[in-house]
């Protein structure tokens, strides 16, 4: 339309397209309405920013979620007022438990009307308030622009974070035009985050880190959000020390590799979470100490000194206390680490760490993550496992939330980073198929998998239709075991297995679900079949292709420490393979 | 412990309500609260005194701190520093015996007598929070009609400063 550099003018919905492009923005997901009717006219009359159209407002922030978290760059959304915004907050309040850098564009009803109770008026910027990094109420057409630099900024800096963008209608009228200029930079007083580790914690929490007796690494979505994979694994191997990491942190590390023991928490392994309760030295990576990995703050790690390194300062001593705090970005600390571990002439404790092995491998015998193989009910681990062979444990996995997120999470076995997609923090079901929507559009010739359950994927089923718009051949794996299994699981420990609304009544067929919407439905019964189907589901390059496996009713995720327990109570599987400590065993 | 924190925050629409919105969330304990511009049009200076364990008081100052809009923070009960706070009261004094007591503690609190009706005194005292409780305190023996606090402000003693 215009040179860059070369002044125009341009009304506001134009500005804000403009704006986007000049972010290098390359989707946005949304869905129209009156109050961004000029907006999606200015999209209209361009190709530069692609718009792709949702089905519910809240697949169009899980979708911008999941391009998020699979290319590290920000997803946008573009929604109406009122119901538009109020659809979205869900998806917004996903992102903002995970800090992933989004910017939601919420139109709003005209200036003069705010606070007439207008139609489709909504406070979206209260509403939004307590799940957003910022949000902005644009009043002023010509700060629009600059309005959109500082949610990208705010957005993707520092600790990342979702930001919104409340824009009255009369602001983008298309009758009023001012001139155009997008900052290439921007700077804010008020707003300044740490990103340089501070030197000299940094010196002594190596020192710290090389008299372990017996060292743990702790490592979570920092080190994802962070893009510091690579410095975690020179640092890792150098030091030859063990590490966890939380559900977030999957893939940061190799699953595959000699030195991970897992992931910890809730449903982490027997051997990180043993290795967790009995370490001397802990070291958090880019980790919040939340609480499904802590679990009782009071017993949490006793014995240990802890080295914190976050960037966000608040994270630091919020729920356990820190004894070398390191505020800053984790790449920068880490590479800083290596330096000193690579270049100082100081050794690891090499005995005491040799026999500290020995003692976690002798908790990893326990092969804590078996399961029944000869069942004839198709076992839910199974599914995954097959599903990471022939995947070659190289696709992209988004999930939903419940038992089928934890096998996933256990059994998939993610080697790289930014891989692994799921509702971490705030635990969204109806996550898995709109996030797996926004990573095909990122990686079109990539394998996308969303692992889910018959409960999740009722809560987003209607993005199907928008799959079939864009042609996006995402693979669902529908652990279909009819009950909401974690509900249930709960509700079997600790509700004397009253099992309240828990189950799935009056479930659609999928496979002819999947075929209305224009779609492959493979429906799979026979754990003798399981291999074939979903070998057939993978071949279909070019379709999405529906999966539901009937799998096994009542199958449980182990290992299970309770809500409130210490990592050193955990309920095992049955399956495990040596006898259990009847001291480590809950009642 | 109780504590007086400075803040220097955008003085942008909403501004406020991430502050008091912060509180809520994380159930932090708001003693008092006052907000106004300062001679810089761009910022206003809120004070707030809350109470908490150290924890929570260090998780509040960093959640502050985390706003985009805050743009200085300062817990002033870190060092010397000043406090003041206003209260307005108005007394039922009716009969002799009682406004001349009524005066009488409003002298010894260095307080002022700002309007008499045949009935009542209204008296207008500044000074910390604290003496502003002894104050409502002393006059326990009267009926209190109403009360109004203005909420604790502060400011750092010596050449300290909180600004931009």
């Amino acid at each position: 339309m215009f040179v860059k550099g070369e002044l125009v003018e341009l009304s506001g919905a134009d500005i804000l397209v403009h704006s986007l492009k000049d972010e290098g923005v390359e989707y946005l997901f949304g869905y129209p309405g009156g109050s961004v009717l000029h907006i999606y006219d200015a999209l209209y009359q361009q190709d530069d920013v692609k718009h792709i159209l949702v089905r519910h407002e809240q697949a169009a922030t899980h979708a911008a979620d999941g391009y998020a978290r699979s290319t590290g760059k920000p997803g946008v959304v573009l929604v109406t007022s009122g119901p538009g915004a109020t659809n979205a907050v869900t998806g917004i309040a996903t992102a903002y438990m995970d800090s992933i850098p989004m910017v939601v564009i919420t139109g709003q009803v005209p200036s003069a009307v705010i606070g007439s109770d207008a139609f489709q008026e909504v406070d979206a910027v209260g509403i939004t308030r307590p799940c957003v990094k910022h949000n902005f109420l644009v009043k002023d057409v010509t700060k629009l622009a600059e309005t959109i630099k500082k949610a990208f900024y705010v957005a993707t800096t520092g600790r990342p974070g979702p930001v919104v963008i409340d824009v009255p209608k009369d602001i983008t009228d298309p009758n009023i035009k001012v001139p155009y200029h997008y900052p290439d930079k921007i700077t804010m007083r008020s707003y300044q985050p740490t990103v340089k580790g501070h030197s000299g914690q940094i010196k002594r929490a190596v020192e710290l880190l090389l008299t372990a007796k017996k060292p743990m690494i702790y490592s979570g979505g920092g080190v994802v959000l962070g893009n510091a994979s690579e410095e975690l694994r020179t640092f890792v191997r150098h030091l030859g020390y063990p590490i966890t990491q939380t559900l977030m942190g999957l893939g940061a590390y190799p699953a595959s590799d000699e030195l991970n023991i897992g992931m910890l928490g809730m449903h982490g392994t027997y051997e990180a979470n043993m290795a967790m309760h009995d370490c001397d030295v802990l070291i958090a990576i880019g980790a919040r100490f939340d609480d499904r990995v802590t679990g009782k703050i009071a017993e949490f790690c006793p014995d240990a000194q802890i080295i914190h390194i976050d960037i966000d300062p608040s994270s630091i001593s919020k729920t356990i206390t820190v004894d070398i705090p390191i505020v800053g970005d984790v790449a920068g600390v880490l590479q800083e680490m290596n330096h000193i571990l690579t270049t100082g002439k100081k050794q690891t404790q090499k005995k005491a760490i040799e026999t500290w092995w020995k003692v976690i491998n002798g908790w990893r015998a326990k092969e804590c993550l078996s399961y029944d193989k000869s069942s004839d009910v198709i076992k839910p681990q199974a599914a995954i496992e097959i599903v990471h062979e022939i995947t070659n444990g190289d696709a992209y996995v988004t999930s939903d939330v419940g038992q089928h997120q934890m096998w996933a999470a256990q059994y998939y076995g993610f080697e790289k980073p930014n891989r692994w997609i799921n509702s971490g923090g705030l635990g969204t079901m109806g996550f898995g198929l709109p996030a797996a929507m926004g990573v095909q559009l990122a990686y079109p010739d990539e394998t996308v998998v969303c692992v889910t359950g018959e409960g999740s994927i009722q809560m987003c089923i209607q993005e199907l239709s928008t799959c079939l718009q864009y042609g996006l051949p995402i693979k669902i794996i529908a652990l279909n075991n009819r009950y909401l299994g974690m509900v249930r699981q709960w509700q079997e420990f600790f509700y004397k297995e009253r099992y309240s609304s828990s189950y799935m009544e009056s479930l659609p067929d999928f496979v002819k679900l999947a075929e209305s919407y224009g779609h492959v439905g493979i429906r799979i019964e026979d754990p003798a079949d399981l291999r074939s189907g979903l070998e057939k589901a993978f071949s279909l390059k070019d379709r999405l292709v529906f999966v539901d496996i009937v799998t096994d009713r009542t199958e449980n995720v182990y290992p299970m420490i309770a809500a409130g327990m210490a990592h050193n109570e955990m309920h095992m599987s049955p399956h495990a393979k040596l006898p259990q400590d009847p001291e480590r065993e809950l009642s | 412990m109780r504590h007086i924190i400075s803040i220097l925050i955008e003085n942008e629409a909403g501004a406020l309500s991430r502050v008091v919105g912060l509180f809520s969330a994380r159930a932090y304990n708001i003693e008092s609260l006052t907000v106004a511009p300062t001679e810089d049009a761009s910022l206003s200076r809120i004070t707030i005194v809350a109470v908490g364990t150290d924890r929570i008081i260090e998780q509040i100052i960093k959640q502050l701190n985390k706003l985009i809009d805050v743009v200085k923070l300062l817990d002033l009960s870190d060092g010397p520093h000043i406090e003041r706070e206003m209260v307005l009261v108005k007394v039922k004094a009716s009969t002799m015996a009682q406004r001349e007591d009524i005066k009488r503690l409003a002298d010894i609190f260095r307080g002022h007598v700002i309007d008499v009706t045949t009935a009542s005194y209204t008296i207008e005292l500044t000074g910390s929070g604290r003496k502003v409780d002894s104050f409502i305190e002393a006059l326990a023996e009267h009926k209190i009609l109403e009360t109004v606090r203005s909420g604790v402000s502060g400011i750092a003693r010596g050449d300290k400063v909180l600004r931009v």
